[in-house]
């Protein structure tokens, strides 16, 4: 600690190593603060949550066995201490319902709401860019008025559409009336595009506003007159000189919704039955299963977690400035 | 007041949604009245039955009319969602001026946890807190409002922020009221207004979000019903009745829609109006050339030297402003030969630099060009584009622009911005045009220029990005370089530098050179002819060298008695051009200079006149005015000058 207090270390001068060390700080104190509330969440639950899980008429001493199992009884700063230990070791208690191991639960249930929030993120980027960069090619300063207000207008009102209402929409369009497609399980490829594009379309019609927005004004940039003045072919300014600028704002807000997107599976997973952590929450909470509602509202707040650091890194490689920039 | 709320009925989009967030409010009001019990009637005979003339939206499995169950809720979804909202602007409120009221330390860690909070998706707050709460309707308000929370502590911070930055409240703190009194009286009243309108766009997402968590099971429970209730209901008799989830879905969307885009229109509505002006009514039409046709080649094309590189006549850019089109560069006609050196100078707004971005086709598309002849090399400018004049522009004619800051791409390598001349319009292999681009660099004198390729714009200082800029443009094997006040952003050390550096270039390579400067001495310095610009029009042709004491127009004589030197008597005022310049958009009739000129007489107010060699006179000087040469009178003092009418 002297040593980089007295003498000019060259490492620590360097902008990559000063980023990521002070991302990871910012990564350690969300996570603590991540697993202090989902420890506390059942230490919140007024009354006793296993006289609640178990029902008012369990036996008395079946309370008490689980309580006992349970670690309930100690005190809370050793409860604490045994819950950190727990997830250090991978072990995030048992199912108060099936008695199995919670973590064996999310290691099934994980991949199919992973690949689910992946393919979905993919998806709204693969319509947003290519939607945002020609609509600000043609609403480019003192061009299109009129579509720019059709499509922004058309944009905020799908972008308000809530995920579940898009998937009762689609399941009624493409399952009911055309038959097209399953709407319901993970079994097929085909299973796939309708929970897929119900959570895709909202952040894509978000993104598509903002890259245009941001290709607008990146546009009018005077390095876009310079590639102009190199004669460059429109394409390759527009998507070579113009687009990896406007993407870097379209990036931060695309961190929040790849983070809302990660929790809006939840609700897109009990329209479509699909077997994922999902539905098998909403299961829990109603059967107040508590230690696998524990661990998957952990599981959840990691995947925002990586989810906003990854953006962040991303962010830093696009745009070589944003990693000096503090937060 | 008045007048800012009728703006926000006055847009369509502001008006619809002010109908619906109306009707949906008076529905929640009348339709439990109205309908209460007929939502409630069991008709057994009926039991999820698809939609007729008796059910429009069929009925559900007790045989209860669909539709009217879906207006009946209306109440109890908008109340619970006005009520998580009250709780989340409460609740961010107390956690939002925290920071404000219990001072740095305690603050900074609410603040820390809010940030924190805002990170996790909604959603995902209100699982949680609706596990902690239980499931039911008064665990989902309290899971909602609290989920909200964090969003809006987090505005209201940055409106504290805000306002707590202004003179008042540092005048109220002076004076020794309390913290917690000073938010009360002079913070939250300034905050009112954009938390309103943030809370009628989150009474739209709470209805939503609430019909999520009811539509989960997790919201209200059953007999009491809300719309998502109703869908949850709907969506296990879908293949059934579709009608049963569509309209509860329809009527949650509508909803949420209403309180949502109200509250966007009240923001814009109060906000500062958009700037209109220039933008909203900018031409629209591509800048293709549609003035004077080319006067074709007879007399004059044959005294036309072939040295000539640039030749401009009668280069007029015209663009529309409020009150109608605007013309700020108005006939202008020069050439440039081969290895010549040509300045532009004036004061800004002469119209310098879009006679620049006009010649070189680089003007925006809103602003239209018109000339009798725009050539370069003998290629017709005013053609539409095509990929072979993209070539031979890109290769021949080099721009330096005025701001090296932000004339490069930040977010591409430096050697990545050169080389890309040299793979689009030279063939080069990436390897290959990179070598070159090192090349380039170390030959305007950059150090270390294999290391420098692969650094970004803003590893470079000033001068050296303005000098990569010059390298640019070297990357092919230019004929005119078009360097548009490239000095100017810079220190003066490194002024000098840049502009020796494209002396030399032309020295060596016989390049020719357009220089726009507002400095009449930088452009004496490095040109052979001075084309002196004022209100859109060349007004002087002169020779550099006899910038100094042979200059014929009263302005270009101003504008370099306005020059100071090291015989300027620094004790007295530094000498000014009186008057103003002219605005494009009213240019006077007659010479555009006669309200500023000591020599201005009736003619020159209403005749303008013509670019001309005088009579007797140097060809190669040309001059713009009906007193040329004539001596002016003595400089008034200043007193005298202020007491004139």
């Amino acid at each position: 600690m002297a040593m980089t207090l007295t003498a000019p270390a060259r490492p620590w001068a360097h902008p990559w190593v000063r980023f990521g060390v002070r991302r990871l700080r910012r990564l350690l104190v969300s996570l603590w603060i991540l697993v202090t509330a989902s420890f506390a969440m059942i230490h919140l639950i007024p009354g006793d949550p296993v006289r609640g899980a178990l029902g008012t008429t369990a036996p008395a001493d079946l309370v008490e066995a689980r309580r006992h199992a349970l670690g309930l009884d100690d005190p809370i700063l050793v409860q604490y201490f045994h819950y950190l230990k727990g997830l250090v070791t991978g072990d995030l208690g048992s199912s108060l319902a099936s008695q199995l191991p919670v973590s064996g639960v999310v290691a099934q249930r994980l991949p199919a709401t992973l690949s689910l929030a992946v393919l979905a993120f993919l998806a709204s980027v693969a319509l947003a860019i290519p939607l945002g960069v020609v609509t600000g090619v043609l609403t480019r300063r003192g061009h299109g008025r009129r579509t720019e207000l059709a499509f922004t207008t058309t944009s905020i009102i799908i972008a308000t559409i809530p995920d579940f209402l898009i998937g009762v929409a689609l399941v009624y369009v493409f399952g009911i009336e055309l038959g097209w497609l399953p709407v319901a399980g993970d079994d097929t490829a085909a299973s796939y595009v309708l929970p897929v594009f119900s959570l895709a379309i909202g952040p894509a019609a978000i993104l598509a506003r903002i890259v245009r927005v941001e290709m607008v004004g990146v546009l009018e940039a005077d390095f876009v007159r310079t590639a102009r003045a190199k004669r460059l072919p429109a394409r390759t300014i527009y998507v070579g000189h113009a687009l990896p600028n406007a993407v870097t704002a379209a990036l931060t807000v695309g961190g929040l919704l790849l983070s809302a997107l990660v929790a809006g599976t939840v609700l897109v997973e009990n329209v479509f039955a699909w077997p994922g952590l999902g539905s098998t929450i909403v299961r829990s909470i109603l059967t107040k299963d508590y230690p696998v509602v524990q661990a998957i509202v952990l599981v959840y707040g990691v995947g925002v977690l990586i989810t906003n650091l990854v953006v962040d890194v991303a962010l830093a490689l696009l745009d070589p400035r944003s990693k000096i920039r503090e937060d | 007041m008045q007048g800012r709320w009728r703006r926000v009925v006055r847009t369509p989009l502001g008006l619809t949604a002010t109908v619906l967030v109306v009707a949906v409010v008076a529905l929640a009001v009348l339709a439990p009245v109205l309908w209460g019990s007929g939502a409630d009637d069991v008709d057994t005979d009926a039991i999820l039955a698809q939609p007729s003339a008796e059910h429009w939206a069929g009925t559900d499995n007790l045989g209860r009319d669909i539709l009217l169950r879906v207006l009946v809720a209306s109440r109890l979804s908008i109340l619970l969602a006005l009520l998580a909202i009250v709780i989340a602007v409460v609740a961010g409120l107390l956690l939002g001026s925290a920071p404000f009221v219990l001072g740095r330390r305690f603050g900074r860690l609410v603040a820390a946890g809010v940030n924190t909070a805002v990170a996790f998706p909604g959603l995902l707050l209100a699982l949680f807190f609706a596990v902690v709460f239980g499931v039911g309707a008064t665990g989902a308000v309290l899971a909602i409002g609290l989920a909200g929370a964090p969003g809006f502590a987090r505005l209201t911070q940055t409106l504290v922020a805000g306002v707590a930055a202004r003179d008042y409240v540092a005048a109220a703190r002076t004076m020794g009221i309390g913290r917690f009194r000073i938010l009360v009286r002079h913070v939250l009243p300034n905050i009112g207004e954009p938390l309103v309108v943030n809370a009628t766009i989150g009474a739209g997402n709470a209805l939503l979000s609430f019909a999520g968590l009811s539509f989960l099971g997790l919201g209200v429970q059953s007999p009491s019903y809300d719309w998502g209730r109703l869908l949850y209901d709907g969506i296990g008799t879908i293949y059934v009745n579709a009608a049963a989830a569509l309209a509860p879905g329809a009527a949650v969307l509508l909803a949420g829609l209403a309180f949502n885009l109200f509250g966007e229109s009240v923001a814009k509505g109060l906000g500062v109006p958009v700037g209109i002006g220039m933008r909203a009514v900018m031409a629209t039409r591509a800048g293709s050339p549609s003035g004077p046709e080319p006067t074709g080649h007879d007399e004059e094309a044959e005294d036309r030297p072939s040295d000539v590189v640039l030749d401009v006549r009668d280069l007029e850019v015209t663009v529309a402003g409020p009150s109608g089109p605007v013309r700020p560069v108005r006939g202008v006609s020069f050439d440039v030969r081969r290895g010549e050196a040509v300045g532009i100078v004036g004061e800004s707004g002469s119209g310098k630099s879009l006679t620049a971005l006009a010649v070189t086709r680089l003007l925006a598309d809103h602003a239209r060009v018109d000339a009798a002849r725009l050539e370069f090399l003998g290629n017709d400018l005013l053609a539409p584009d095509t990929p072979v004049r993209r070539r031979m522009l890109g290769t021949t004619l080099a721009m330096v622009f005025q701001d090296p800051m932000t004339a490069f791409n930040p977010t591409r390598r430096i050697g990545a911005q050169l080389a890309e001349v040299a793979t689009h319009h030279q063939g080069m292999g990436r390897r290959e045009a990179l070598a070159r681009a090192v090349d380039r660099l170390a030959s305007v004198r950059i150090p270390d220029a294999d290391a420098r390729v692969r650094q970004y714009p803003h590893e470079f200082s000033g001068g050296m990005r303005q000098r990569a800029m010059i390298g640019m443009g070297l990357m092919g094997t230019p004929a005119l370089i078009v360097a548009d006040e490239p000095t100017t952003a810079l220190d003066v050390t490194v002024q000098q530098q840049v502009l020796d550096l494209l002396a030399a270039i032309r020295a060596a390579d016989d390049v020719a050179l357009v220089l726009i400067s507002h400095d009449v001495t930088v452009v004496g310095e490095v040109c052979d002819r001075t084309l002196v610009m004022y209100a859109g029009r060349i007004v002087e042709d002169l020779p550099a060298a006899a910038l100094a004491t042979g200059a014929r127009h009263p302005y270009t004589r101003a504008l370099v008695d306005a020059v100071p030197d090291m015989t300027t008597d620094l004790a007295k005022p530094l000498a000014t051009i009186p008057g103003r310049p002219v605005d494009p958009a009213d240019v006077p009739s007659g010479c555009a200079y006669a309200d500023r000129c000591p020599l201005a007489d009736d003619r020159c107010r209403a005749e303008d006149p013509p670019l001309a060699a005088e009579p007797g006179g140097s060809p190669r000087h040309r001059v713009a005015c009906w007193h040329a040469g004539e001596p002016l009178p003595a400089r008034p003092a200043l007193d005298e000058l202020v007491e004139s009418p």
